[in-house]
């Protein structure tokens, strides 16, 4: 059997090779012509029409996001959230996780069994909506941290990476008078690193996306989110015109600017998505080698 | 008596005995675990399990201006008018509806998109597909939505321009209640069915090519190898995500719905939990909120647990 002979294209990989690539340029087309768009010179443009690049370069709509403070304000309260939840996401999840590893700890039991209990039930949004109220988070950015700052999910199959390293060093590292806490911290967070990226990549993609948490925590528009800005930005602007609701027709922001604004929601997630291809598909796989 | 005997004795008990002392000496040992766990413990216990607690307003006349202990209980009132409401069953139809939608049309999708993939023999063209159809998975709702909206609106939307030019009437893909689920379906198929091959590639990933050899010396043709040996190495993975799936059976894309839906649709895009967040938050309701939201998460945990307990009894990992 020569896979060489395999390599001539026939009928059967013809049909097969073209219904993946429809698929995939399905897939890219939003994002070619939100691309192609947001970087069209305002003075050419010309609505609904289509190009893959533009007819004339222009960053126009990006300078004058980047210019409005309600953009800036939203950039820089997402960048907090992304990375002060995502670090204490971290620290967080992968202690508790450890600490579940430990088979003679009492009340392990009980822990594992509550966490797991949050994975098939929860209160509901307004029962959870009523504790950050209470707790007097409402308007503050740390009602988007606190309440997710671990979840069960992750929890899983952290522990179970964990559990998968070998055991020996850790023995090792006891027998030479290490702590366990040192333990933790010089030998099982290292061997963790890649755990630690796909982790670290779940969580920041998740800040960064988070649209429903903002948008019930965060009535105060000077404090909105990215995503909360763009979809009042696209979305409502477009609903208002649509059932007719009164606007002031100049409030209502141009095409290129709202497509920017769009690829300026999602820049960060196509920065880092070569490694969260990588990570990712990775992750998935720990999942389904959990025990 | 000599020294060396007493030395080789067992040490003498520093050892506690007694339940209590020995979970003490427990306790103490783990004590760096403890602290390890007290911060996600704390956040379990006062954002997880505290919430539960408000449960119990669903029982309640809730006003905030009284106070939980100051409302009025009213017993199982609020279940009642939920179950007599018409708005009850629409919202069961459309979460029904959404979820069999997903069901014929989503769940295939990922398996098929496998098997073709699987098929390609060229690793760069394998590879640069995957890359493509793996990344509408890691945006937001928002930017889906808010690309959704000038693909298909009937002002904006560039394939309602392409219709226009096509001689055809435009098409309000996001106003008319008939297109509504078919939309949302089309919508999470676009961001997840690409996402979704990986597992099935996994599983495919591990027969072994001589497999495959062994059925070309036989005389069987791509059809025959994909029938006879890919399918077959991916059938528990297919049967348990198919059952797993039917176990979500009560939740439906939050964030999707809530950005997708305008009033226009309302009749075909109502479901609990946007029910619930429009009373229980917007209206302040908050009773009818948590009694909404109470009990989409009962059936919910009824077909998770069920469906889970299913996949364990065929010997499987489940979800936990």
């Amino acid at each position: 059997m020569s896979f060489v002979a395999q390599k001539r294209l026939t009928l059967f990989d013809w049909v097969n090779y073209s219904l993946l690539s429809l698929f995939s340029l399905l897939c890219i087309f939003p994002f070619l012509y939100v691309f192609s768009v947001s970087f069209t010179d305002p003075e050419v443009y010309v609505p609904l029409r289509f190009y893959l690049f533009p007819e004339k370069w222009s960053l126009a709509s990006y300078s004058y996001i980047l210019s409005t403070n309600s953009f800036l304000n939203a950039l820089k309260s997402t960048t907090f959230i992304t990375v002060v939840g995502t670090v204490l996401n971290l620290v967080v999840s992968f202690s508790l996780a450890y600490a579940l590893t430990k088979k003679g700890m009492p009340g392990r039991g009980m822990m594992m069994g509550f966490i797991v209990f949050t994975l098939v039930f929860s209160a509901g949004i307004v029962p959870n909506y009523l504790l950050v109220k209470e707790l007097g988070l409402l308007n503050s950015y740390w009602a988007l941290i606190w309440p997710v700052l671990t979840n069960a999910w992750s929890l899983i199959i952290i522990k179970s990476f964990l559990e998968s390293l070998p055991s020996e060093l850790e023995d090792a590292a006891r027998i030479d008078g290490c702590s366990d806490l040192a333990v933790f911290l010089r030998i099982v967070i290292p061997l963790s690193m890649p755990a630690i990226a796909a982790f670290t990549l779940f969580f920041a993609v998740t800040h960064w996306n988070t649209y429903f948490n903002a948008l019930i925590y965060l009535s105060d528009s000077k404090k909105w989110t990215l995503q909360v800005l763009v979809k009042t930005l696209v979305i409502d602007t477009d609903i208002a015109g649509m059932a007719g609701a009164g606007g002031d027709e100049k409030s209502v922001p141009q095409e290129t600017i709202r497509m920017a604004s769009i690829v300026l929601a999602m820049a960060p997630i196509l920065v880092v998505y070569p490694f969260l291809q990588k990570h990712f598909a990775k992750g998935v796989m720990l999942g389904s080698v959990k025990g | 008596m000599d020294k060396a005997a007493i030395s080789a004795a067992p040490r003498p008990a520093v050892r506690p005995q007694g339940y209590w002392p020995r979970l003490g000496r427990r306790l103490l040992q783990y004590r760096t675990m403890y602290v390890l766990a007290l911060p996600g413990i704390l956040y379990f216990l006062l954002f997880k399990l505290a919430p539960l607690w408000g449960l119990l307003l669903a029982f309640q006349n809730f006003n905030p201006y009284l106070g939980f202990f100051g409302s009025e209980w009213v017993g199982l009132a609020h279940f009642e008018a939920l179950f007599t409401d018409r708005n009850f069953y629409m919202m069961l139809r459309n979460t029904f509806a959404i979820n069999l939608f997903g069901l014929v049309f989503m769940f295939p999708l990922p398996i098929i998109l496998a098997l073709m993939l699987n098929e390609v023999r060229h690793e760069a063209f394998k590879r640069i597909n995957q890359s493509i159809v793996y990344l509408p998975h890691f945006l937001s709702w928002v930017v889906v939505a808010s690309m959704t909206f000038f693909l298909l609106s009937t002002d904006v939307g560039i394939v309602n321009k392409l219709v226009g030019e096509a001689g055809f009437p435009r098409i309000s893909f996001l106003s008319e209640p008939d297109y509504f689920w078919g939309m949302i379906t089309a919508q999470t198929m676009w961001k997840e069915a690409g996402w979704g091959t990986i597992i099935f590639l996994a599983a495919m990933a591990g027969v072994d090519p001589q497999r495959y050899e062994a059925a070309v010396v036989d005389g069987a043709n791509r059809w025959r190898q994909i029938w006879h040996i890919t399918l077959p190495a991916i059938r528990p993975t297919i049967i348990i995500l198919l059952i797993l799936r039917l176990g979500q059976m009560a939740d439906v894309g939050f964030e999707q719905m809530l950005l997708m839906m305008n009033p226009l649709v309302m009749q075909v895009a109502e479901v609990f939990d946007t029910y619930a967040y429009t009373q229980g938050i917007l209206r302040g309701q908050i009773s009818t909120g948590v009694t909404v939201g109470m009990f989409k998460g009962v059936v919910g945990f009824v077909l998770v647990v069920g469906s889970n307990y299913i996949v364990k009894k065929m010997g499987q990992e489940g979800i936990y």
